[in-house]
């Protein structure tokens, strides 16, 4: 059996005195579209913080397909993608040029490099734009973007930070039912969002409040777990409760 | 291989990005050459150097601040690519770059390798004017100064970088101007010599002689006259030896001090 495209073991972290993530865990399976859903402040950036090691995790293990990210963080983050909350396109270069970067920061071949970034282009229906600025993108099209580049060194983990803010609603849905097909594929994904409008009813459910775990499972059975009629209700129960 | 491409990548990019900010590139060249042509010029008369090594006659002020206007590139070079990993770190791209699957060390040395790049770069642009102006070291000179730019760069983006790791917002950049690049600056051998400060204020010389930057603008000086300085090459690449692990251990993820500043 392979090892899960994520597992999250007993995390906790503190900011100085207070506490934004506490004996955190749960695991992400390859072709599970996993989303972790929380109020803002709930510990999600931090999380993604932790995972992507711009921070330390002094406790608790976090293993991307099996690499513990700690001891062996280059083969751990060799199989991970992610699309930041942020931006994070150069705007003066081209579709192609913050590609290319990115493929050689994962040591890919110039000429493999842009075979990958034509077919990750053509399958977003973005062929056309190779040669364009980002500058001259819409938000939409960025999202795109920066999604071909955090597949195109073939993850096995994709990390989603609320990757809809400030887009439209026809982006917004191209988004959500593209990641949903990576996920059909074999990809592993953990999405973050506040958004309840964003989940699937088959998706892997993690809802996150105050630093803590308060439900896993997907979404019909948390639904029916909780006896509530929807996902906002549901939200709504377990991010109420003061910790 | 991993390793050369993506240092290759990280160098070519910085060079587009470069290329693509006109307005920066004017600007960084704009700022030495004020100094040259008029800074110099007015204090041609009031300011005499004595004869000094490297150089062998008498020389005039402008030619005596050249180097110094070199490092001045480099300083300013090195502290502006520093504000722009902090811009970089809030747009984010800085964490495209530190999630990449290799030794956070390298990528770092990787980065300010390339912006050292860019800083030389608009150094020899720099020199370029500077000969036409009349300033004209000996061609070997131009050959020689290499090493050292590289050098006096990586020390000074070095301490940037370190900078960098701590500093919070944008807005701190004026700080740093105030508390970094003035100081070091002003308390150098790049306007004045050594013997010069000393007669007017011991313990002033006695801190410019110390400062780093000295000791890279005096590289720089003596390489562009053919002539290596073994004290201070020394110097500047201990210091920029510790800046840069200084530099590291800023954005190391569990000692550095990203962990306790928040997002």
């Amino acid at each position: 059996m392979t090892a899960p495209a994520l597992e999250v073991e007993h995390v906790s972290f503190a900011y100085g005195p207070r506490k934004a993530l506490d004996d955190v865990g749960f695991t992400v399976p390859e072709g599970c579209c996993a989303i972790l859903l929380g109020p803002n402040g709930a510990g999600k950036s931090t999380l993604f913080n932790l995972i992507t090691r711009l921070f330390d995790s002094p406790t608790g293990t976090i293993r991307i397909a099996g690499f513990d990210n700690r001891r062996q963080p280059s083969r751990a983050l060799a199989r991970l993608g992610v699309v930041f909350q942020q931006p994070t396109l150069d705007l003066d270069l081209t579709v192609t040029q913050n590609l290319r970067y990115h493929a050689a920061l994962h040591g890919i071949g110039r000429r493999e490099a842009d075979r990958r970034i034509a077919a990750e282009l053509a399958r977003l229906d973005m062929s056309q734009y190779r040669k364009t600025k980002v500058r001259a993108l819409s938000g939409g099209y960025r999202r795109r973007v920066e999604i071909a580049r955090a597949l195109l060194h073939r993850p096995t983990l994709l990390l989603l930070d609320e990757p809809t803010v400030g887009l439209d609603i026809p982006s917004r849905q191209a988004l959500v039912e593209h990641v949903h097909a990576l996920a059909r594929d074999g990809m592993g994904v953990l999405w973050a969002t506040h958004l309840i409008d964003e989940v699937a009813p088959s998706d892997e459910l993690i809802v996150l409040h105050r630093g803590r775990v308060r439900a896993t499972g997907v979404v019909t059975e948390v639904i029916r777990r909780l006896a509530v009629a929807t996902l906002a209700e549901v939200f709504e129960v377990l991010t109420e409760e003061t910790a | 291989m991993h390793y050369l491409r993506a240092l290759g990548a990280i160098v070519g990019r910085e060079l587009l990005r470069f290329l693509h900010q006109r307005g920066r590139f004017v600007a960084a060249l704009v700022r030495p050459l004020v100094w040259l042509f008029i800074f110099a010029a007015g204090f041609r008369s009031t300011l005499g150097i004595a004869v000094i090594p490297p150089y062998q006659t008498y020389i005039l002020y402008e030619e005596y601040i050249t180097p110094g206007l070199v490092g001045m590139i480099l300083l300013f070079n090195g502290m502006q690519s520093s504000l722009s990993m902090v811009y970089d770190r809030e747009m984010g791209s800085m964490r495209i770059l530190l999630v990449a699957p290799l030794p956070r060390w390298y990528l770092l040395t990787s980065k300010l390798l390339a912006s050292t790049c860019v800083s030389i770069l608009q150094a020899y642009v720099f020199l370029a004017i500077a000969y036409l102006y009349g300033i004209q070291p000996p061609p070997v000179g131009y050959l020689q100064v290499l090493p050292a730019l590289m050098l006096g760069g990586l020390m000074l983006g070095a301490l940037g970088m370190f900078l960098s790791s701590f500093i919070k917002q944008l807005e701190n950049f004026a700080g740093v101007m105030n508390f970094v690049i003035f100081p070091m600056f002003f308390l150098s051998t790049a306007l004045y010599p050594l013997w010069r400060l000393q007669e007017s204020s011991p313990l002033l010389a006695t801190l410019a002689r110390y400062n780093p930057f000295s000791q890279a603008v005096e590289l720089i000086r003596f390489a562009l006259y053919g002539r290596f300085e073994p004290y201070a090459f020394g110097y500047t690449l201990i210091t920029m030896l510790v800046f840069l692990a200084l530099a590291i251990w800023g954005y190391n993820p569990s000692k550095g001090l990203m962990t306790r500043r928040g997002r």
